[in-house]
């Protein structure tokens, strides 16, 4: 396997306060390849997570240290204007949030605010957008309508659908089916079986046979701790770690 | 069975308060009616009163009641809205911020009275604005400002994080994403403060008392600078003074009616936009 590395967490710490939330992490994150973070609540996986498209600055009284290379920046170098990062690293979240606003203006959001103006191109890469999220032929006839109107299971393909729109490189989901029936996560694991050809992929998941199905890497998370993380057949099959062990046979979590 | 009996009392006593309020409600708008509709003409509504405010119309009243209350709204909600955006989305959550919001909503139970007197203090006598349009618009302005400010606050709030997340993780930065999305998903909200702050200018009198009302003004304002005749003034002025009690009293009952229906027309159709708005959002 000689897959380039596309981001590369070294060495990080980040605190809450006086709480630590991660210890020392050091972590390739391949291109073109699906890598799962799993583990149980509270293990720092979505703070990870987030940290990567610089999220956790919504939060105050944070430190991180370490260094997160993307791209030749360092993600957490605040110098680096996290605008810049968000345009090249997406995010889907726990819960579906899409904008009160028509399907075609979710879409277009985020080709607006990167300052195109051109409309035939913003309406063709809507389409572009729609299509490879799985759900053009769904609402194609209906992009005026509030996004609000429908399903769970839409709606989390139609901000996936937003975040394809912004030519992102990195797509980040942070438990995107949490709040899904298992018919919307199936649709929403096989796009993401599609899109790893384009895009790379980090996913959250609390559910083992998810990150089994969709993913290539696989890091168990611990208490803040990434405890092992290699190829997800071997993180499934043979794990060197005893806790992952434990972990990914069921007997905790 | 027992429980059944108090369950279905506490239900009759919540439907007696209802009705008690409706009862009130009803008996406002049926005693203000009966008085005031049989005054209520053509022209009533568009002559200026003639021979010591016993004929004649109310016309300058309502144009000047108009003018104030646009006036106060031009002047206080741009302000109040950037005050809201200001606490809610830029400052540091913490201590002084606290002691802000408070004050500002202290500042919403002043006595109307004190606010008349601030505006003839400060924009009739120190600014040189004179007894005019634009010294009561500001003062009534001020008035309304804490409830500007506050119900636009309620609003801002309760724009849910997530999709101010998903704002910022397409790479629109701070300002992009209030301007965008949090103020239009926050605009029923904020059109609900902009209904309430016109029910309560239209119908003050004491801040206007000293900065803007007239009790008898020739011909319609001319400038921002004119003084004039306004409704709930108008009102007052005619149940205290004037030598002919009779006919005046009914003319007061006839302006109350128009002033009634003037904010509730101004009301509802701020609530048709806002009940537009909250459509376009599939609220």
């Amino acid at each position: 396997m000689d897959n380039k590395i596309e981001i590369k967490a070294q060495n990080v710490d980040f605190f809450y306060g006086k709480t630590q939330a991660l210890k020392n992490i050091n972590i390739d994150i391949y291109k073109n390849l699906v890598t799962a973070i799993i583990g149980p609540s509270g293990c720092g996986k979505s703070t990870f997570i987030r940290i990567l498209n610089r999220m956790d600055e919504l939060v105050p009284n944070t430190k991180i240290t370490g260094k997160i290379l993307f791209n030749g920046w360092d993600i957490i170098n605040p110098s680096i204007y996290a605008v810049e990062i968000r345009k090249r690293i997406g995010m889907v979240f726990q819960k579906p949030n899409p904008f009160p606003k028509s399907i075609f203006d979710n879409i277009s959001y985020g080709l607006k605010v990167n300052g195109i103006k051109d409309s035939s191109f913003i309406e063709a890469k809507v389409e572009e957008a729609l299509k490879r999220g799985a759900l053009w032929d769904e609402v194609k006839n209906r992009l005026g309508e509030s996004a609000l109107k429908l399903s769970g299971g839409q709606q989390q393909r139609l901000c996936i659908a937003r975040c394809l729109a912004v030519e992102s490189e990195v797509i980040l989901f942070d438990e995107p089916c949490a709040s899904l029936d298992p018919i919307s996560t199936a649709k929403i694991e096989e796009l993401i079986l599609e899109l790893k050809k384009d895009y790379t992929i980090v996913i959250v998941t609390h559910n083992m046979q998810q990150a089994a199905r969709v993913s290539d890497y696989t890091a168990f998370f611990l208490l803040g701790e990434l405890i092992e993380f290699g190829k997800t057949q071997d993180i499934f099959t043979k794990p060197q770690d005893s806790k992952t062990e434990a972990y990914v046979t069921g007997r905790f979590g | 069975m027992k429980q059944k009996l108090i369950q279905n009392m506490g239900f009759f006593m919540l439907f007696l308060s209802i009705a008690a309020t409706l009862i009130f409600l009803g008996l406002i708008i049926y005693f203000i009616s009966i008085r005031g509709l049989k005054v209520i003409s053509w022209e009533f509504l568009t002559e200026p009163p003639r021979m010591a405010m016993t004929q004649g119309g109310i016309a300058p009243a309502i144009l000047g009641s108009f003018y104030l209350t646009l006036g106060a709204i031009i002047f206080a909600l741009p302000l109040g809205l950037a005050c809201a955006i200001y606490l809610c989305e830029y400052s540091p959550k913490g201590f002084i911020v606290n002691l802000i919001r408070i004050s500002i909503n202290n500042l919403a139970g002043v006595p109307s009275v004190v606010f008349g007197l601030f505006g003839l203090a400060v924009f009739v006598k120190f600014f040189h604005f004179g007894v005019s349009i634009l010294s009561g618009s500001l003062t009534l302005g001020i008035l309304i400002l804490p409830l500007i400010i506050s119900s636009s606050q309620e609003a801002l709030m309760a724009v849910p994080q997530s999709i101010r997340e998903a704002s910022l993780s397409l790479g629109a930065n701070k300002w992009e994403t209030i301007k965008n999305i949090v103020l239009p998903t926050a605009l029923p909200g904020i059109l609900t403060g902009i209904i309430l702050g016109i029910g309560r200018v239209a119908g003050e009198t004491a801040p206007i008392l000293f900065t803007a009302a007239a009790f008898y003004k020739l011909g319609f304002p001319k400038s921002i600078f004119s003084e004039v005749m306004a409704l709930p003034y108008h009102i007052y002025a005619l149940m205290t003074e004037g030598t002919h009690p009779v006919q005046q009293t009914s003319i007061a009952y006839g302006c109350s009616l128009i002033l009634l229906f003037m904010v509730l027309l101004i009301s509802g159709i701020a609530i048709v936009i806002r009940n537009r708005q909250k459509g376009m959002h599939g609220q």
